[in-house]
Formats: structure tokens, C-alpha cells, sequence
């Protein structure tokens, strides 16, 4: 790189206007970066094979609920290794604020199934044989100071107990863990035997089921059984991956997609403006100086690459430290678990960074070539003669 | 010439020159119109969708939901309870009957226009005394559902929103067909996002037995709430709490918009820094550019301080005038703009319009003069220290 020094020698010849130009690049990009991840999450297409789990809900809504007798039928179909299921409980401990889901399941099955939750076997086998247990992720435990052996007393606000009694109290037996994802420790789990039978209403009937399969290349042949298996019937069913089943949610966030693709272009509009502005007041700051390097033999191609070179670091520069801030607000700052509650599942996926490369070296293209070309056709004679 | 005329006469001079450095002062203009219209148009959106929600509810209506629920969908009442309460004082009558419904509120699943995947609808089923308990309601297009049957009536927001829901149309729940009959508006309240069908024959179809979600209640007037409420405390029967209407949808109405004000103001908050740095770059370059003229006035007689003053209050202008040009954008594009969103309590899509209103633009334009005012500072206090003899040299 024998130009370096040239192309360095232009960047620090103003530094507060490389450093505003950079830093306002920056922003750009932490921006793109967070706003990525969050419309990715709302738009991106479910791959139906990308897990072994199915979930099975009612066709008519999410909260319409299923029979019981579904589960038999769910177990024989060929491919299926296990069924669980779960129903949402709703429900409040002490407070509004502590809010976390508990479902009620079945406890052999629903731990086969979810085989990612780490739970020592004699944990899991209290769980079996406590009609009034319940397990409660790592994190849960620890945020509300739970030990195994507690009472804990929940207000009900869906189901009320046969005896018309909302206070449910239930007897912590074990505590689950999932290192790999966090946000699996926010749940509890209740003995779905014991809820069924308690509840005034709603008896033998069941939320949702999930359904593992053996091999998840199969998932779609599996979804088409499961759905035309109860087609026609008063209770049809939905089925997809858990992913689809979340994204169910985030999707209906509403236009979402096209306000944040609306933000992204005001972002970047005004970003061009700026890069390109400060292209070339900086070029023509230099016309002079361009015309010596002309005069001593530079070729006119090597003047627009040199103001390119330019453009490109200080948009390059700009993107590289403007994802990173997001990566680390994101990873560092902790705000995948405070998106999560509202947004589901949120990644930085690496596509995202890809983009913002190819977006960089778009942008430092059109904010550099007006000034480059510029540049490339000054007349030497001209350009000394305007000193 | 006094401080205050120099100031005039500099800032004169410097808004005069605008047009011939229209480039980089477009920088500022644009860049703060950017960050000011993104914000503009989030805050409006959740304006929106709030001021839909609140202005559900009158005072003199109550709900009863059952203990411990704080929305329709949790919530459930039996027909038996609903028949102790007709029992409460406080209730207005209409043809001596007391003016209480039960109403079963839960979701259906059918697809926005324009999109493949199905989005919770909500279904409300009704009785006759709920149209009389809101006198908001009035059929805009084809007739009411006739009682008993599957026939339903549409929320103006809801038709506009979801596929399929014109009159005449069909929709198929549990194996049977419900028609739809007409289209209602309530006066732009949440319930024009919902689909109303008969209660008895949404009762069977949802296999709610004798059942329902809530029941609605005229009051005698807005201070009978706590008749209303003693009656039910007092009854041992009853597990059930009484709400005013107004103060239900309020409450609802907070948690639901809450996120969307949260991310606006995070996304204009980081927007706004990097206007900041725009503002700058542009003001430094229009100072350095400038120095020759700026140690001239030095030289005869100008104090730092109102070159100063007059290099800010001209960040600040074009501050200004790209608060008011995003704020503009920001209103023609999305005020009136109707979309519907998941809302938080009902589980189920509320449709709304974007409201672009008076304090919002205000905290745009505010948002634009801060900005304005840190991106003229340092500039300016760079060129009001200026040493005279360094700036009239560089001619």
C-alpha cells in the first residue's frame, strides 16, 4: 500500500471531521444493527425443519383449547418419539410485577420432551410423584430467593379451584436449568394431574401439545398428519415449530416491518448527506494539491481510487464500530432479555453484520464517487489557476 | 452598537449567507428532520393506539370481571352470578328490566389483508341489552345480527383490517358458517376492532356452557359504581370484583402503548446523537470556512461573545426549521395512518390511527433545538476565541 500515506495524510488533515464523520457513520449502523434484529425477528420465514419439536394448537385461536383424547392419537402416528403439552395457568405471585409463566404439564413426559432443561433425576421423580409440586427455572429460584421444600402461593385469575378458593399454593420440588438459553429459566412448571382435577372448569381439556419427533426432516410430513388427522372435526388443528408458534405472536405486532424500514432510510438519507458533504468539501479543500499530484504524473484513475479509498475507510471504519456497539448493547447491555419478553426470541444473526458491510461499502460508494469523479476531471490548469 | 444589535447584525449577515452554503446547512436541516420525524411518527403511533383504548369506557358503566383477573379474556362470570347481581341497586332499568349484559369476549384467528398468517381476532358475543347499555353504537352498513343465529356484525376497524369480513361474506368457525350481516361503529373505540355475534349461540359454538366472560353494567349514574361494588362484596357468593369502564380501559390502555413510547424515544434519543454529530461537522466546516469573514468583524469592533450568540442562533434556526420540516413529513405521511397491533391485555389485534398531535410535535421541535443548541456551541465558542490576527492571516 504505497498510497497509505496519502490516503492517511487526507483522513488527519481535518481530525474532528473525520472523527464526526465516523462516529455519525457509527450511529447509522448501531441503528441498523438494532433495528435489524428486531425486524428480522418479525418477518423472517420459519424453517418448518429447523427443530424436532412441533406444537399443536387449536385452529380456531391460540387459547381455544384442545381434548384430552388427542394425545393418545398424537402418540401413534409414526415418527413421533414423545407428546407433551401445556395450558397456560395466568396467575400472579404477590405482586403484578413479578410476572413469569407457569404452566401446568404433564411431568414425565413434558421433561422428555424438552430434554434441554437440566434436572437432576430425583428432582424430576419428586415432580412425578407431588400432585401439588411445581419446578421453577435456576433463575427464577434465584430471583425470589426460592429453596426446594418452599410453599408458594399463587392468585389464580383464569382458574378458579373447584371450591370457587383463587389462592393455589404449591410445594417447590426441583429446580431446572438451561444454560443455553437463559430465558428458559423464567418459567415454572405445575403437575398438570393435580391442576386438572382442582380446577372448576375446563376439565380434560389441554392447551397446546408439542410433539417430538424422531427425525425433524419429517416435520412437515408430520404437521400435514397431525392437521388432516383432525380436519373436520369440531376441534381442528395448527400445527408448526415452536419458532412459527412465536413468531405467531411477533408478526401480529402489526406494519412493523415497514415502519422500522422506514426509519432505516431516514437514518440512511441523512447519513449519505452527510458522508458525501464531507467528501467533498474535503476534496475540494484539496483541489489545489490534487493538481500538484496530477502535474507530477498521477494517473486520473488513481485520483478516484485514492478519494474512494477515503470514502471507503471512513464508512467502513464507521459500520465496524457501529455494529459492535450494537453487538454489545445486545450481548453486554442485556438487551436480548429485556426484548424478549415483548419481542420473543430475538438474535444478532450474522447476516445482519454481512449486510452492514455490503450497506457500508454501498454507501461509501455513492457518498464518494460524486467527489472522486470531481476529482478525476480536474484540469490542472484550472485547479492551479483558482489559487 | 450594542451587544444585542451586534448580534442582530452578525446573525443578519449569517442567515443571508444560508443560500450560498446551502450544502452543509442542508446537512443540518435534513439531518435533524430525520431524527425528529422518526420520533414524531413512533410517539404518534403510540398516541394512537393509547388515546383508542382510553377513550373506551364511559363513567357511569361498570365491568365485573371475576377476582383476581384484569382483563376480559382471563376473566369468566357465570349466568347464575350475573343473575344475583340484576338484584344490586345503583343499576339503571330500561323497560324495568335492570341494564346489565353478559358478554363473552375470546379470539378467532383469520388473516389481515395482505398477509398469509391468520392474527388473533377478538369476538365478543352479546345481548340485546348491550346495545342498549351503549348508546355509541350504531350500524353503519347492512342490519343487526338477528338474535339466536350465526349471524355476526363487524367493527369498522376490524373490516378494514382483516380479509373477508365485507357483508354478505362468511366465516367459518368450528364446522359451521357465521355470516356476516353489517358493520358497526362505536365511535372509534376499541370495540370497532372486534367481531359481535350472539352471546347464547357464541356460548354453544365456544362451548362456554352457562357462562361468560364479564358483564357490562348501565349505572344510575356515575357516583352508583359504589352501590354497586358493597352489593357485590357483601355477597358471599360472589368472587368478583367491579371496575368502572373508564378506568378499566385506562388502565389497559397504559401498559399497551408503553413499549412502543419506550422504543421511540430510544430510537430518537440514538437519532438525535447522530444528528448531533452531523450539526457539528456541518457548523465547524461553516466556521472554518469562515474565518477570514469572523476575524474581519473581530477587527472592527464585534465582541467574541456576539459572534458567538449569533453563530448559535443561527445552529438553531436551521435547527428549527428541520424540527418543523420533520415534524411536517412525519404528519403528512403517517397522522391518520390506521394500522392494528397485538394489544397487550386482550391478547388480540386493536386497530388505531396514528395521532400526530400538538405535544408531540412539541417534543420534536425540542428535540431539534437541543440539538440545534450543542451542535452551535462548540463551533462557536471555537470561533469567538479565535486569536484576530491567526484568522486574517489565512487570506
Amino acid at each position: 500500500m504505497k498510497y497509505w500515506t496519502i490516503v492517511y495524510a487526507g483522513l488527519t488533515r481535518k481530525k474532528w471531521r473525520t472523527v464526526l464523520t465516523i462516529s455519525s457513520i457509527a450511529i447509522a449502523f448501531l441503528l441498523f444493527g438494532l433495528l435489524r434484529s428486531v425486524a428480522v425477528a418479525f418477518t423472517e420465514e420459519v424453517d418448518l425443519a429447523g427443530d424436532d419439536r412441533l406444537v399443536v394448537m387449536s385452529k380456531l385461536s391460540f387459547i381455544e383449547p384442545l381434548p384430552f383424547s388427542y394425545w393418545q392419537r398424537l402418540k401413534s402416528i409414526e415418527g413421533v418419539k414423545q407428546v407433551a403439552h401445556r395450558e397456560w395457568f395466568g396467575g400472579t405471585y404477590q405482586d403484578r410485577s413479578n410476572f413469569f409463566p407457569k404452566w401446568p404439564v404433564p411431568p414425565k413426559e413434558y421433561f422428555e420432551v424438552y430434554s434441554d432443561l437440566i434436572i437432576s433425576e430425583k428432582e424430576k421423580n419428586d415432580f412425578i410423584n407431588t400432585r401439588t409440586g411445581m419446578v421453577v427455572g435456576q433463575r427464577l429460584a434465584e430471583r425470589f430467593n426460592w429453596k426446594i421444600g418452599d410453599k408458594i402461593p399463587i392468585m389464580g385469575d383464569i382458574y378458579p379451584k373447584k371450591d370457587g378458593e383463587m389462592l393455589w399454593t404449591f410445594d417447590l420440588v426441583g429446580i431446572f436449568s438451561n444454560p443455553d438459553n437463559l430465558n428458559d429459566e423464567d418459567q415454572a412448571f405445575l403437575n398438570y394431574y393435580y391442576f386438572d382435577e382442582a380446577r372448576s372448569f375446563g376439565e380434560g381439556t389441554i392447551g397446546n401439545f408439542v410433539v417430538q419427533v424422531d427425525d425433524k426432516s419429517d416435520n412437515e410430513r408430520i404437521a400435514k398428519e397431525i392437521d388432516t388427522m383432525f380436519a373436520n372435526s369440531s376441534d381442528e388443528t395448527k400445527t408448526g415449530t415452536e419458532a412459527s408458534f412465536s413468531k405467531m405472536f411477533a408478526s401480529q405486532i402489526g406494519d412493523v416491518g415497514f415502519i422500522m424500514n422506514s426509519i432505516l432510510s431516514a437514518v440512511f438519507f441523512t447519513i449519505l448527506l452527510v458522508t458525501g458533504n464531507t467528501m467533498s468539501q474535503a476534496i475540494r479543500e484539496r483541489t489545489s494539491e490534487l493538481a500538484v499530484f496530477k502535474t507530477i504524473g498521477y494517473l486520473d484513475s488513481t485520483i478516484l481510487l485514492l478519494v474512494l479509498a477515503e470514502s471507503a475507510i471512513l464508512c467502513l471504519l464507521g459500520a465496524i464500530i457501529g455494529i459492535g456497539l450494537a453487538l454489545f448493547l445486545f450481548f453486554g447491555g442485556g438487551l436480548q432479555d429485556s426484548l424478549y419478553g415483548f419481542f420473543g426470541d430475538i438474535a444478532f444473526k450474522p447476516a445482519i453484520i454481512g449486510s452492514a458491510m455490503l450497506l457500508a461499502i454501498l454507501t461509501a460508494i455513492v457518498s464518494g464517487l460524486p467527489p472522486a469523479i470531481f476529482a478525476m476531471r480536474l484540469k490542472v490548469v484550472d485547479a492551479l489557476r483558482r489559487n | 452598537m450594542s451587544w444585542l444589535n451586534q448580534i442582530i447584525a452578525v446573525t443578519n449577515m449569517n442567515l443571508r449567507t444560508v443560500l450560498d452554503r446551502s450544502g452543509s446547512s442542508l446537512v443540518v436541516v435534513i439531518g435533524i428532520a430525520g431524527s425528529v420525524a422518526v420520533m414524531v411518527s413512533l410517539l404518534a403511533m403510540a398516541q394512537g393506539l393509547n388515546s383508542t383504548i382510553a377513550s373506551t369506557g364511559e363513567d357511569d358503566r361498570a365491568l365485573i370481571l371475576r377476582e383476581g383477573s384484569d382483563s376480559e379474556l382471563s376473566s369468566g362470570i357465570s349466568m347464575q352470578d350475573i343473575n344475583i347481581i340484576e338484584n344490586s341497586p345503583g343499576i339503571l332499568e330500561f323497560d324495568d328490566e335492570p341494564m346489565v349484559a353478559a358478554e363473552i369476549f375470546t379470539i378467532i384467528d383469520l388473516k389481515k389483508k395482505g398477509t398469509e398468517e391468520t392474527s388473533n381476532l377478538p369476538l365478543r358475543g352479546v345481548e340485546e341489552m348491550s346495545f342498549k347499555i351503549r348508546p355509541e353504537f350504531e350500524i353503519i352498513e347492512g342490519v343487526n345480527f338477528q338474535p339466536g343465529t350465526g349471524q355476526v356484525i363487524v367493527g369498522k376497524g376490524a373490516a378494514d383490517q382483516y380479509q373477508g369480513l365485507e357483508v354478505g361474506n362468511e366465516i367459518d368457525i368450528r364446522n359451521s358458517k357465521w355470516k356476516v350481516v353489517g358493520i358497526f361503529s362505536t365511535q372509534g373505540d376499541v370495540h370497532e376492532s372486534e367481531v359481535w355475534a350472539d352471546l347464547t349461540y357464541t356460548q354453544g359454538a365456544f362451548r362456554r356452557g352457562a357462562s361468560a366472560s364479564v358483564a357490562i353494567v348501565r349505572l344510575e349514574n356515575s357516583e352508583s359504581l359504589d352501590q354497586l361494588g358493597i352489593f357485590v362484596e357483601n355477597d358471599p357468593r360472589l368472587k368478583l370484583k367491579v371496575e368502572r369502564e373508564s378506568d378499566f380501559f385506562n388502565s389497559q390502555s397504559s401498559g399497551a402503548s408503553s413499549v412502543i413510547n419506550a422504543f421511540g424515544y430510544t430510537v430518537a434519543v440514538i437519532m438525535a446523537i447522530g444528528a448531533l454529530f452531523a450539526a457539528l461537522n456541518t457548523m465547524y466546516s461553516a466556521v472554518s470556512t469562515r474565518l477570514v469573514e469572523i476575524g474581519t468583524l473581530r477587527a472592527i469592533g464585534f465582541q467574541g461573545s456576539s459572534v458567538l450568540f449569533a453563530l448559535m442562533l443561527e445552529s438553531m434556526i436551521l435547527a428549527l426549521f428541520g424540527g418543523l420540516l420533520g415534524s411536517g413529513i412525519a404528519y403528512l405521511i403517517f397522522n391518520g395512518y390506521t394500522v392494528s397491533t397485538l394489544a397487550g391485555g386482550s391478547f388480540s389485534q386493536t386497530s388505531f390511527a396514528f395521532a400526530v398531535t400538538g405535544d408531540i410535535i412539541r417534543q420534536g421541535l425540542i428535540l431539534a433545538l437541543v440539538v440545534g443548541t450543542f451542535g452551535g456551541i462548540l463551533p462557536a465558542w471555537k470561533a469567538s476565541k479565535q486569536d484576530i490576527t491567526e484568522a486574517l492571516r489565512s487570506i
